[in-house]
């Protein structure tokens, strides 16, 4: 929906935006030290960085699935649809039409297939014709499912159980889907696979991603707009475009560099861009 | 046929029925621990709260009555009539509903996320904490209950074994209302948790707490529900055995005989809960008939099931029917 080089700015309606939120864990781990960002309407909008960089704190941070992990927005605040939400619940954000798709999956093991999707129409109150019909429309995505629509979740294979959790979140009709790490665990191809999908959930559906992802090269190549994260700070962001050309990103994410592939431990450390006061 | 095959077939009859009644209470234990992953040890004393209750209602007791007169220096006991059972059943209901609410809102909503045997230490205070508040409420002294249940032997059962069979079964009717009413809420409860919206709920925040609150199913509403149902079946139950043998503090000890029931039949099935009840009741009272009565010198049914649960859990812990653990290699 959106060119690879256009910038997140005033002609794109921002959908989300999180203005310096700094997250503390059981009241005394500090693990994001002030993120913004912002997610444009229709986008697909990509978070990246290390393990602990802070990248499913932030979804969850959005999500409000912080505070059954006794974590807590402390300062800053996020804004969806220009309204605060970081004080509401997870099914007040469903609601709203953000669903988040967590990190491992988490489909209903001893429930079917079907019936995990049709869990995800629960907040939904516009009838079974509905649901039905959306149910259709996320086997056609996920032909794979309609397959294996009657065995139990937990006895699907790991790239099933990832389309499940995807469509499970896109029975919810949500105008927003905050995905994590779509890509763990999963054989290169069935990655690449699963992007697709995205990809064209996103186009057909209109549905707006903000996506975290440890496999960088994947990401910026679905992604329109990419913010990096390290410990606990956004340290660059850009179109996907300037970032896949970009000689740090090559180097720390992609792992190239002019003088060839290099080993980590070489690595100059890197110049952080701060944004504490953006 | 020989009496002594005869009687043996009473013996498995009556054993079915007492089984059934086990199967009640492992029952409400089944409902929260799948739900919540909560062994909830006051499921006995909720059973015994329920029938003090209703009879209290039925009564017409003055609720805190002991207190009132304390304090106040009156002597009221009663308001001077009789609830209908129908009407006292409903009241109850709703008494078991708002404890849920109060469970879930006063103790469990404060320990999201903790240990299980944080949740479990819980219910064994919640346990003692709701049989003082049943005294406090409905005094101590044993009361009978009769809510228009059918007593006393079924002489059509009598009568036909007499003539097949030469020897007339001693079958209470009781028990045998006990058996419908169980199997009709077994099948109740299957139904609502495969075929309804919320049912389906109920068995995903079983399944993954965080992934359920991630699709927007509010683990309190859940939490209630699941509270309010386990009260539910705690009060047919209290209504059960309140009728057969008087609502009495002992009531709630019944709770210690669901746990053999729950090992043998897992923690996570509901048609578990009612074969194992079925196989504990069976079992004791054939291994008295059997083996205990004659040489062991009797009681067996004391220790019986635990003895069989202590088997079980070595050959086969999941139980009979526990869901299997789900691990893909």
């Amino acid at each position: 929906m959106l060119d690879a080089t256009a910038k997140p700015d005033a002609q794109v309606e921002n959908l989300l935006e999180v203005n310096n939120i700094e997250v503390i864990y059981n009241s005394v781990i500090l693990v994001l030290k002030g993120v913004s960002l912002n997610v444009p309407k229709g986008g697909i909008t990509a978070l990246l960085g290390g393990n602990g960089a802070g990248k499913t704190t932030t979804l969850k941070a959005i999500s409000n699935l912080l505070h059954s992990e006794r974590g807590e927005v402390t300062k800053g605040s996020i804004k969806y649809r220009n309204e605060a939400v970081h004080k509401s619940d997870p099914a007040d954000m469903v609601k709203r039409g953000v669903v988040q798709v967590m990190e491992g999956r988490h489909c209903f093991e001893h429930l079917t297939i079907e019936e995990n999707l049709l869990t995800g129409a629960y907040t939904r109150t516009d009838g079974k014709a509905a649901t039905a019909r959306d149910l259709e429309m996320v086997y056609e995505y996920f032909p794979r499912l309609r397959e294996r629509r009657k065995s139990q979740a937990g006895y699907t294979s790991g790239g099933e159980q990832q389309m499940c959790a995807i469509g499970r979140a896109l029975m919810s009709r949500p105008e927003m889907i905050l995905l994590d790490e779509p890509s763990m665990g999963l054989a290169p191809q069935l990655v690449e696979q699963i992007f697709e999908i995205v990809k064209s959930v996103n186009e057909k559906e209109g549905v707006t991603f903000l996506l975290a992802e440890q496999n960088t090269n994947v990401a910026l190549r679905f992604a329109h707009y990419g913010y990096i994260l390290e410990s606990g700070r956004v340290v660059m962001d850009g179109p996907a475009a300037d970032l896949r050309e970009n000689q740090d990103v090559k180097e720390f994410y992609l792992g190239m560099s002019d003088e060839g592939r290099k080993s980590f431990r070489d690595v100059r450390s890197y110049r952080r861009r701060k944004r504490w006061l953006s | 046929m020989p009496e002594q095959l005869a009687f043996a077939l009473e013996v498995t009859a009556n054993g079915l029925m007492a089984g059934v009644l086990y199967a009640l209470v492992a029952l409400g234990f089944v409902l929260i621990y799948k739900a919540s992953g909560i062994f909830n040890y006051a499921q006995g004393v909720m059973a015994l709260f329920a029938a003090l209750t209703l009879a209290g209602i039925m009564d017409g007791q003055v609720p805190f009555s002991h207190l009132i007169n304390a304090i106040f220096g009156t002597d009221i006991h009663y308001f001077g009539w009789n609830v209908p059972a129908f009407m006292a059943i409903l009241l109850t209901m709703v008494v078991m509903i708002a404890l849920a609410y109060a469970v879930q809102r006063l103790v469990f909503r404060h320990l999201v996320g903790q240990e299980p045997i944080i949740l479990f230490m819980a219910t064994i205070g919640l346990a003692y904490f709701l049989e003082g508040v049943g005294d406090l409420m409905w005094g101590s002294d044993i009361k009978s209950m009769d809510v228009g249940l059918p007593q006393g032997i079924n002489m059509w059962i009598d009568e036909t074994t007499f003539e097949t069979l030469g020897y007339g079964f001693f079958i209470d009717n009781l028990d045998i209302v006990a058996s419908i009413v169980a199997a009709l809420l077994v099948i109740g409860l299957v139904m609502f948790a495969q075929y309804t919206k919320q049912g389906r709920a109920m068995r995903a925040v079983a399944d993954d707490h965080q992934a359920a609150l991630s699709v927007g199913v509010s683990l309190n509403f859940i939490w209630i529900l699941v509270w309010s149902l386990a009260g539910f079946v705690a009060l047919v139950a209290g209504i059960m055995w309140g009728t057969k043998s008087g609502v009495q503090f002992s009531l709630s000890l019944i709770a210690l005989k669901a746990l053999p029931v729950l090992m043998l039949g897992g923690f996570t099935s509901i048609p578990g809960a009612i074969v194992g009840g079925l196989i504990i009741g069976v079992g004791e009272k054939l291994f008295e008939f059997l083996i205990g009565a004659p040489f062991l010198g009797g009681a067996t049914e004391n220790w019986f099931a635990y003895m069989l649960a202590l088997i079980f859990l070595v050959f086969r812990p999941q139980g009979l029917f526990g869901e299997k653990i789900i691990e893909r290699v």
